[in-house]
């Protein structure tokens, strides 16, 4: 087979197995979606007197981007740790299939899970909540999602490096991401918050995720929105994440 | 063809060390293509090693060898596409069904069989479209060897393939193993039961504390031990009061309910002259039974392991 071909077959059986999965498709696709008509439910869908915008320009990308997360680094982190332990990444070590056509069919699947996930979110948005994608930022929003992408894609892979087990996979992700979600800008604005918590934020890449996407839905912003330092950062850990990959990654199991 | 190239598997001086640990001492082994070859000892003595080094998913100390031709230390895909690799207690991704991680894997190969094909050659075809958490240790075991066959090898490696099976898991594994005989397959299989390499394989090379001790067909390897033989027969047809000082010292210590019995190699001599002794006394001793050595105490002895051959 052409290595296209397996890509694509890697991609398909990815989501497959992702369908077939309770916990992944809940916690990727119906969880964020709770909790976008949660929040906006509870913090009602006013304008915002300092910004003039409605909340839920607050609450879709931050909802965005959690999606992302879940699918790029959550999902991608759980399964390659299944897999290794269970001897399956071994196993295909033993085959002529090159490592990175592996990986590969794995972003693309996680891609093709953002995608869903980015459709999903803004069209829910639009129809529930009147937010709109500025049709200027549509480039902004396209590119901060494929570098968000490949930068958890990326931190998903360096993860399983300290996963010891696939019961430990789960909980050292959310222990990772969770935290991060409240001084992000995902689950609440950071604005007003204490300084050491907008800091630790600052440092993560989940919050420039979250503000990038942001940028796109504002309604009052002046021309085309161009994060660029804010893209930056989230390559330097998506380049932090291959190295840390390609240092100490393992295709056979820990026990 | 050349002598060489009949070779499938070459290994001569080979030496592995983890740290202070020596897994494997020495192993020399050789496999002609087309051969069933079984690689026996009991757990811990250097069996996947060494095999993982031939597959070339581990790397070596020292030693030369040659698989196909081809150093393992520097596989490449080419060389993968010629081998089969099933690995010891061998799991699957319990969300798919056997024939979509066949198809699956089929997009590994050059040239892959097809699934259909594959299944039905390790008696799967009527679990084609069953979730593989379903399958059953044999099934799963099975499928397996499938994934080992989809790109049509010219060798396989069989680990361990049947540890911890029941006794009909265990047939279904051998009859999936002799069908790679029939497919020209050359194979190389580890186990710790001497029954299974005596069943399967052409050849059995034994290996010991991570060093080749006895290689060969299992006649030859029962009679380079030598193993004595028993002679046995009822205590109420002959007291072993009655024999005499020659024969009683090759008796066995045994139980006050087992039948007495004579340890010897010389079996054609003691039974004579254990039959004349019953003349003597005026019994027919038809309760007599000759136990040649089983294929246990050969590998027993080959091994010098008094704890092998109870699983894992």
């Amino acid at each position: 087979m052409t290595r296209l071909g397996q890509l694509r077959s890697e991609a398909r059986f990815n989501l497959l197995g992702f369908r077939r999965s309770p916990a992944a498709t809940f916690f990727t696709v119906v969880l964020p979606i709770i909790f976008l008509v949660i929040f906006t439910s509870i913090f009602g869908n006013e304008i915002i007197s300092s910004t003039g915008a409605r909340v839920a320009t607050v609450y879709v990308p931050g909802i965005l981007a959690l999606a992302l997360v879940s699918a790029n680094f959550m999902n991608a982190a759980i399964v390659t740790v299944i897999r290794r332990e269970s001897g399956v990444l071994k196993a295909m070590r033993a085959t002529p299939l090159p490592p990175w056509v592996y990986v590969g069919g794995q972003v693309a699947a996680s891609l093709v899970l953002t995608a869903i996930m980015t459709a999903l979110v803004i069209g829910i948005g639009w129809l529930g909540y009147s937010v709109e994608v500025q049709p200027g930022a549509v480039p902004s929003l396209l590119i901060t999602l494929g570098v968000g992408a490949a930068a958890f894609s990326a931190l998903g892979l360096a993860i399983t490096c300290v996963c010891p087990s696939e019961q430990a996979a789960p909980a050292i992700t959310n222990m990772c991401v969770l935290p991060l979600y409240f001084v992000s800008d995902v689950f609440i604005p950071s604005e007003g918050a204490p300084r050491w918590m907008t800091l630790i934020g600052d440092i993560f890449p989940i919050k420039h995720l979250a503000v990038a996407l942001g940028r796109t839905f504002d309604p009052f912003s002046e021309g085309v929105p161009l994060p660029a330092w804010r893209w930056a950062i989230l390559g330097a850990w998506g380049v932090f994440g291959v190295l840390v990959t390609v240092r100490f990654f393992r295709w056979t199991p820990r026990n | 063809m050349t002598a060489e190239a009949r070779l499938a598997i070459e290994v001569t001086g080979l030496h592995k060390r983890y740290g202070e640990v020596e897994a494997v001492t020495c192993v020399d082994l050789s496999v002609r293509t087309g051969e069933v070859v079984a690689f026996l000892g009991p757990n811990g003595a250097g069996k996947t090693t060494t095999v993982e080094i031939l597959e070339g998913l581990r790397t070596r100390t020292s030693g030369d060898v040659h698989v196909l031709g081809v150093d393992p230390a520097e596989a490449t895909a080419d060389w993968r596409e010629r081998i089969g690799v099933v690995l010891q207690g061998a799991k699957h991704e319990g969300d798919f069904t056997a024939a979509e991680i066949v198809t699956m894997w089929s997009a590994y190969y050059r040239s892959p069989r097809p699934t259909a094909e594959v299944l039905e050659l390790v008696g799967l075809a009527e679990a084609a479209g069953t979730r593989t958490r379903r399958l059953s240790g044999g099934q799963q075991q099975r499928l397996a060897v499938a994934l080992a066959l989809v790109g049509d090898p010219e060798l396989v490696f069989l680990d361990e393939p049947t540890t911890g099976f029941d006794p009909a898991a265990r047939r279904e594994a051998w009859q999936t193993i002799d069908g790679l005989r029939s497919l020209g397959v050359t194979v190389l299989l580890t186990t710790h039961y001497m029954d299974e390499a005596d069943r399967l394989a052409d050849r059995i090379a034994v290996i010991s504390r991570g060093r080749i001790v006895a290689d060969g067909t299992a006649p030859e390897l029962a009679a380079q031990v030598a193993m004595p033989s028993h002679i046995s027969w009822d205590a109420a047809e002959l007291s072993t009061e009655a024999l005499p000082h020659r024969l009683r010292d090759l008796l066995r210590s045994q139980d006050a309910w087992e039948r007495p019995a004579l340890v010897t190699r010389d079996v054609g001599g003691v039974v004579r002259e254990l039959l004349a002794t019953a003349e003597a006394v005026g019994t027919r001793l038809d309760s007599l039974a000759v136990q040649p050595p089983t294929l246990e105490d050969t590998y027993l002895a080959l091994t010098g392991d008094t704890s092998s051959g109870d699983g894992s």
